[in-house]
């Protein structure tokens, strides 16, 4: 059984179900506002949700259960008395040392937990960075939406944030530096400064099984990086475009990757009006559409970053996204051929999927 | 004693009470003293600049105003979110 945590404009919903077949509603949670991001942590099988209400602020809630009761986790405000205000949790993520867990939000902040996500500190490090002020925010905001742990070392994680780029650290958080090397924004003159910091990565994850290799959708640009990230090249030569955000591995395959291409930036949808998601197998070298079963006329939809997730490895590997037209789409052939998952959503936000024990006390298996 | 009137969720956040007879000079004050009172309900009201959160409206007796406002004791406040969007 595998289960989707989909995070809509209009709640949280709950799908369970077997590859190939349309999945069921098990509950909807948070109904009527946003949810950003959704995740089971394997370790715990705790379920934690972040919600923007529009007229209550962001927030992070956490259940044993999604269809029982909610609690609200503790800490999710920047310190009082400043000039900025926390407006968005945009993704969570388990971390490497025990019980703990990463919420990334706008503007540009980290949040940790170590006690399993019911409460949370902001990370001073990246707060304080003092090369903040030249930070510049996407359209989305200034949004730190990928947070990617090494495998073993949980001193070691890299983030990504729209637009102030790649950040990595060795120390747990206590320092940062940039990781931005070799992305070049095209939509900046090629003459601005090399300090100032308006790289717009829209999603980055890394290998399981070779850490060192990370995958990188940029504003403009597919990118790969085989030294963790301090160096990137491009590889978006042979996609039909080479914006988009969603990005996906198969934890089994250190050159594998999949993106979700969209026209461009000024008509973000897929191309030709047909949905197709790319694959390559040689780290960036050559990319193949897989489309069977997706919509392939006047199709054009929106993939979001956090939208696209997989389970599984391998000829199993489970891939699903959702686009904000509301449809989820699914694959449990590695994207060899497509079912809807779920048709009639709310604007799809996220998607997180896992399986396994799904009764909220043993945990879940969720391919990461 | 300002009454302030509130609405779900805050209600539920507040002891579950619509109602709050609260001392206050202004409605900053008061909505500040009002989270102080019910600690789960703080962060909903003010940001952590202390500023109304963008999207909620303040009325002192029926009229619309800022957390500068004025409270006399007997005037009534009411917390309501913004009719915002389409």
């Amino acid at each position: 059984m595998t289960e989707l945590l989909v995070g809509t404009r209009k709640g949280l919903f709950v799908l369970n179900g077997e590859p190939g077949s349309p999945f069921a509603v098990k509950a909807r949670a948070f109904a009527g506002d946003p949810v950003e991001y959704a995740v089971r942590d394997p370790r715990s099988g705790r379920v934690l949700a972040s919600v923007t209400s529009p007229f209550y602020g962001p927030k992070i809630w956490y259940a044993e259960d999604p269809a029982g009761e909610w609690e609200q986790a503790e800490g999710i405000a920047l310190p009082e008395g400043g000039d900025v205000v926390l407006e968005r949790i945009w993704v969570l993520a388990s971390g490497e040392a025990d019980d703990t867990l990463y919420a990334g939000g706008d503007p540009g902040v980290l949040f940790e937990s170590r006690d399993g996500g019911a409460t949370f500190e902001v990370n001073q490090a990246l707060l304080e960075h003092p090369t903040r002020p030249k930070w510049q925010p996407g359209a989305g905001g200034l949004c730190l939406h990928s947070i990617v742990p090494w495998p073993g070392e949980p001193g070691r994680l890299a983030v990504a944030i729209s637009a102030a780029g790649v950040w990595l650290t060795d120390d747990g958080g206590a320092t940062w530096r940039q990781g931005n090397e070799g992305l070049v924004a095209r939509y900046v003159p090629e003459d601005v400064p090399a300090d100032e910091i308006a790289l717009c990565v829209h999603r980055v994850h890394r290998a399981a099984t070779r850490p060192e290799r990370m995958f990188l959708q940029f504003h403009g640009g597919v990118y790969r990086s085989d030294d963790a990230g301090e160096t990137w090249a491009d590889i978006g030569a042979g996609l039909p475009s080479d914006f988009g955000f969603a990005l996906a591995l198969d934890p089994a395959d250190p050159d594998s990757a999949y993106v979700i291409p969209l026209t461009a930036d000024i008509d973000r949808v897929t191309p030709d009006g047909r949905v197709r998601v790319y694959e390559t197998r040689d780290a960036g070298a050559s990319w193949e559409p897989r489309g069977d079963g997706l919509p392939h006329e006047h199709a054009y939809l929106t993939v979001l970053r956090e939208a696209f997730d997989w389970l599984g490895e391998g000829d199993a590997l489970e891939l699903y996204f959702g686009a904000t037209s509301g449809t989820v789409f699914g694959s449990g052939d590695a994207g060899a051929s497509w079912f809807d998952v779920a048709t009639y959503l709310p604007p799809v936000l996220s998607v997180s999927a896992a399986g396994g024990q799904l009764d909220g006390d043993r945990g879940a298996d969720t391919g990461r | 004693m300002p009454l302030v009137r509130v609405r779900e969720p805050l209600k539920r956040l507040t002891g579950g009470q619509s109602e709050h007879a609260i001392d206050g000079s202004s409605v900053g004050e008061l909505l500040r003293e009002l989270e102080r009172a019910h600690p789960a309900a703080k962060g909903w009201i003010l940001d952590e600049r202390g500023e109304l959160r963008r999207h909620l409206h303040v009325f002192v007796n029926g009229a619309p105003c800022g957390q500068d406002a004025h409270l006399e004791a007997d005037d009534r406040i009411d917390v309501v979110p913004a009719i915002s969007g389409g």
